[in-house]
């Protein structure tokens, strides 16, 4: 199942997708973005790249995560779900698929120092953790408010050698964070490399995070072989804030028509409440943190504050790529409530014994939404798991007594 | 002819470029705070469009924006601010700066307009992609007599900046040092080397070195090998300490403690 070189969902010659992506940074970032543009192709495909990435994917993150037959959930909703188990990844979430990556690349760069954004903390664990298991300084910048409500995810970076750095600008969230982030990167422009969490940014970050994250749908074509015979699921269901599970869920599913592509958003209080996340269905076209993409914004062009319970959807835009998949209709963006999602949450740990992450949340609610009959066959990017979200869960636990 | 080019043809050295937030630290300071630079003697002003999240400043300008947003500015309102200026005796040159998604929902023919329309003379969009712009807003900025500014750091290869160069008609901005705005720039020997360098390529437009600039010393630094240089950071600050009826005076002050 290869994709051809000329599937309309990929990047093209220019770093665009249809008319979203593009590289719209201020001039001092261009000689950063240009020398990651001109080299992350060959880097990442010198066999001694593949072969370094491929190991540590395999004894230090513990892949290939398993795909496993959710059978009390299939039993529930009348057909049949398979789960990609990405919350089995060493530290919790599919996230460090893209920072091994990533770090690879920078080595190769000739990087000394590691800067990256993170909002629920997820991002920036997983980046504390390969700088520690590569020996590169790290730099972390978080929303002042992200840190005050994700504290365990701010111990464990410190815990793992990082600076944290409390980003007290604009709103003081995870858009503010990558503000600083990049602002980092513009005042260390020749040592630093920034990590980015997700599919977004300046191309060829976009690209490069997706290819990262890739290795969830290439093992979910041979294990779906495996146990059904058939390599294409029915439906593949992923939540997306930036999208980077969701980018590596579809990626070789892409110019499979007959596989339904399901993102699920985070609508927050109610999509149209002003407590939302629910970029496609309230934002439109421009730019954001570098890319031409969908983002939630004033009349004159103002970025707007998202809300969701799941910090790691709290986020105005989507990646370039996924702007491209909801313009096209490739892919189905259903809006996922607070509400909606904490019943997914308590409805997985009840059903399967596997507490998700709250952003996860939102992909399992999707579930009674879209249909599938008794002899289709669903897989949901199971992108995290819900330790992180045990105080949020514990609010709740009388509701779902 | 543009007041821009204008002023190049007359003036090659010492120029003094003063940026300002449009619509701080009042919402209809924007006309006044021009006029004050003006009659201080300032050679251009920049007018910053305030935006949300602007990447490439630093935290006073960051802090300027959000006032302004607060204030209630907007690209529409600042448009209406700046209606009749030139019936009302500014001649100073006068270009807008800002991030790009204001002005692409805004709509861009419209914005070149209405820049036309009140006289602005130029623009400086620094995360607008040079083909974007070669292929999408150049003949719209010609169309509209509105010169083009474009950044170049010491970062930039030799190669982009007469790239650059060639494709701007305003003049080219020279950040002083890697970093957001008003960081503070040391003017020493490294940053001197990277001017003079530049000077040696021998480029078809002015050059002004902004970034770090805040007083006398820093500017004659920084003019030595160029036309001359921008204040931005330092001048916010001097609005930020300032109250309205001191503002005139102080901007005299400030302009000629610059430029003595």
């Amino acid at each position: 199942m290869t994709i051809a070189a000329t599937s309309p969902y990929r990047v093209d010659a220019t770093g665009y997708y249809g008319p979203f992506g593009g590289a719209y940074v201020p001039e001092m970032l261009y000689p950063n973005v240009e020398e990651l543009r001109d080299n992350y192709l060959r880097i990442i495909q010198e066999p001694e790249f593949q072969r370094e990435f491929t190991q540590l994917l395999t004894d230090y993150v513990g892949r290939p995560t398993p795909l496993f037959l959710a059978r009390r959930l299939s039993a529930h909703y009348g057909t049949t779900i398979y789960l990609k188990r990405e919350d089995l990844c060493h530290t919790g979430a599919h996230k460090v698929n893209n920072t091994i990556g990533q770090i690879l690349v920078a080595k190769r760069l000739g990087k000394k120092r590691i800067v990256a954004e993170t909002g629920a903390g997820q991002h920036g664990v997983a980046t504390a953790t390969v700088c520690a298991l590569m020996g590169l300084e790290c730099i972390v910048y978080m929303g002042e408010i992200d840190i005050e409500r994700q504290k365990p995810n701010v111990d464990r970076m410190r815990m793992l050698g990082a600076k944290v750095v409390p980003a007290t600008s604009g709103s003081k969230t995870l858009k503010d964070a990558t503000n600083e982030a990049m602002r980092h990167w513009i005042s260390n422009p020749t040592d630093t490399h920034y990590i980015i969490g997700s599919v977004v940014g300046p191309h060829p970050y976009p690209d490069m995070v997706a290819r990262f994250q890739s290795v969830i749908s290439a093992e979910t074509i041979s294990q779906l072989l495996h146990q059904t015979g058939r390599g294409t699921p029915d439906f593949m269901l992923a939540c997306v804030g930036g999208g980077s599970n969701a980018a590596g869920a579809f990626y070789h599913y892409l110019d499979e028509p007959s596989v339904r592509l399901v993102a699920a958003e985070a609508a927050g209080k109610g999509v149209n409440t002003g407590h939302s996340a629910a970029t496609t269905a309230l934002g439109k076209p421009g730019i954001l943190h570098g890319a031409s993409t969908i983002l939630m914004q004033t009349a004159d062009g103002q970025v707007t504050e998202p809300y969701s319970i799941s910090a790691g959807l709290d986020y105005p835009g989507i990646g370039p790529q996924h702007a491209h998949l909801f313009a096209t209709g490739r892919a189905e963006f259903l809006s996922i409530t607070d509400k909606q999602a904490l019943d997914a949450g308590f409805q997985l740990s009840r059903l399967e014994g596997i507490i998700p992450a709250l952003e996860t949340a939102h992909a399992l609610a999707c579930l009674p939404l879209i249909g599938a009959k008794p002899d289709e066959v669903v897989v949901v990017c199971l992108s995290g798991r819900g330790d992180k979200d045990l105080a949020t869960y514990t609010k709740h636990l009388e509701e779902y007594a | 002819m543009n007041r821009l080019t204008h002023l190049f043809q007359h003036k090659t050295a010492d120029v003094l470029n003063v940026y300002f937030t449009a619509g701080f630290p009042q919402l209809n300071d924007t006309v006044p705070i021009l006029k004050a630079l003006q009659d201080a003697g300032a050679d251009l002003v920049e007018i910053g469009m305030p935006y949300s999240d602007p990447v490439a400043d630093g935290e006073t300008i960051q802090r300027s924006n959000q006032q302004a947003l607060e204030n209630g500015m907007t690209v529409a309102t600042l448009f209406e601010q700046l209606q009749g200026i030139r019936e009302q005796g500014i001649t100073v040159p006068v270009l807008l700066m800002g991030y790009l998604n204001p002005v692409v929902q805004f709509g861009v023919e419209k914005f070149c307009q209405q820049c036309q329309a009140v006289g602005v003379d130029g623009v400086i969009l620094p995360d607008l992609p040079l083909d974007v712009y070669e292929r999408e807003y150049k003949p719209l900025f010609a169309q509209h007599d509105l010169k083009v500014v474009f950044l170049v750091t010491p970062q930039t290869s030799a190669a982009r900046v007469r790239q650059l160069d060639a494709l701007a008609d305003g003049f080219i901005y020279l950040v002083a040092a890697a970093g957001t705005t008003g960081a503070q720039t040391d003017m020493n020997a490294d940053v001197d080397a990277y001017l003079s360098r530049t000077k040696a390529l021998g480029l078809r437009n002015p050059t002004l070195v902004g970034f770090g600039i805040s007083d006398a010393a820093s500017f004659a630094a920084a003019s030595r090998h160029t036309t001359g240089a921008i204040i931005g950071s330092a001048f916010i600050r001097l609005l930020q300490a300032t109250p309205t009826e001191g503002r005139t005076a102080a901007i005299q002050a400030f302009v000629r403690g610059v430029r003595p």
